[in-house]
């Protein structure tokens, strides 16, 4: 139990997948303008990559794995070189089959979502988060955790940055700095804070 | 638009990283060493550039509604070539790199521009934007990259330029420029000199 509660804190605090890994940074500073939407892009981030690394790492231990075919009787097969074509069909699908049942059982949620759900599709930071998990070697159950840890992780971020953000429109920023040049700054300096977790023994 | 326009104009006037907010996950995350950025560069080139040749290619064929599916399939098949060929040749970078060959696919550079360009225009016109959005990228990773290691581990390219005390030199390496916060300052910076050179491009204050 300890290894999955420091294997969880660690994919929230200490790598962070935005501000260690850079992962997800495009709609990472282009919806972070608001902390209401951001939170609601951080809930949907949370829920899409906590079903795709568990399921990616099936598909990888059941089907991609050198030999992992060996349950249906075929040995030495190698097929994880289409690796990453089979983890964004999956993320595509899941993400597409996720919309049609927030559309049909939570209109609400699905309401609040928007276009955020579809765009999650080319979020780095749900293809990185797969792509991790294999190279890490993890296993089921560590899967689930780390999905759950690191989407938490990226919506933490983002909501952080949106809130600073708010505050700074009262700020006054030079010229050439305003905007973009600004938050990348902000961002900067939230990474630097954050790494001040690395620290910490788990 | 003229050829030469297309291919130059996203390195400074359009670029796809300053303006556009385009790719910078990977832009952040590959350039602790030149080596790297190196590698990283010609892979996005080709692949922006051959999946927009052969998005604008079937761009008459395809549906509109089922054209993001056949883009993300043109585009994973590339990164899939693009990631075997640089294990083949070059597998110590390729291993350095982790997982940000495959997120190519996720780059939005790569989709922006099959989507933005590719589908309106012909194929040698989409070409020259992919290679120049491409090379518009790699400005802004070469200069990103050529301080992180010049001031991390004072080398460029593994060559010592400025030698480290702990080999009996004299340049004591600033270990913040090899961590992530210093991506973001530099290419805020980075943007800070662009905008200031073109007053265009500064963002009303809303």
């Amino acid at each position: 139990m300890e290894h999955y509660l420091s294997l969880f804190l660690k994919a929230v605090f200490v790598e962070n997948l935005a501000l260690s890994f850079f992962l997800g940074m495009c709609t990472f500073l282009a919806v972070s303008k608001k902390v209401k939407t951001s939170l609601g892009l951080g809930v949907a981030v949370v829920v899409v990559q906590s079903i795709t690394i568990p399921v990616n790492n099936l598909l990888y231990n059941y089907l991609l794995k050198e030999n992992a075919l060996t349950w249906a009787g075929v040995q030495g097969v190698d097929l994880s070189f289409l690796g990453l074509i089979s983890y964004i069909g999956v993320i595509a699908a899941m993400v597409q089959i996720l919309e049609m049942i927030l559309d049909k059982f939570f209109p609400p949620l699905y309401n609040a979502l928007g276009i955020f759900l579809p765009l999650i599709t080319v979020n780095c930071a749900i293809l990185g988060g797969s792509l991790f998990m294999v190279e890490r070697d993890y296993n089921f159950a560590e899967s689930v955790v780390f999905g759950v840890g690191s989407g938490v992780g990226w919506a933490l971020a983002i909501a952080a940055l949106a809130g600073i953000r708010e505050k700074m429109k009262y700020s006054d920023v030079p010229e050439g700095l305003r905007g973009l040049g600004i938050t990348f700054i902000t961002v900067g300096l939230m990474a630097l804070g954050f790494l001040s977790f690395s620290g910490i023994q788990l | 638009m003229s050829l030469k326009k297309t291919l130059f104009d996203p390195l400074f006037e359009n670029n796809p990283i300053a303006l556009q907010i385009l790719g910078i996950c990977s832009a952040l995350a590959v350039t602790t060493k030149l080596e790297s950025v190196l590698v990283m560069c010609l892979a996005v080139i080709v692949v922006t550039a051959f999946s927009n040749l052969s998005v604008s290619l079937i761009r008459n064929h395809v549906p509109s509604s089922i054209r993001i599916i056949v883009m993300m399939t043109i585009i994973a098949s590339l990164v899939i070539v693009t990631d075997q060929i640089l294990k083949a040749f070059v597998y110590d970078v390729a291993k350095s790199m982790s997982v940000y060959i495959g997120l190519i696919i996720t780059n939005c550079i790569v989709m922006g521009r099959a989507e933005a360009y590719a589908m309106k225009n012909g194929p040698i016109m989409a070409l020259v934007d992919g290679i120049g959005n491409g090379i518009g990228y790699s400005v802004v990773l070469i200069f990103v990259g050529i301080f992180r290691e010049l001031f991390g581990s004072g080398k460029l390219l593994g060559y010592n330029i400025m030698t480290p005390i702990s080999e009996g030199g004299w340049y004591q390496p600033n270990g913040m420029a090899l961590l992530s916060p210093s991506a973001f300052f530099l290419i805020g910076i980075f943007i800070w000199i662009l905008r200031t050179v073109k007053k265009d491009q500064v963002e009303s204050s809303n």
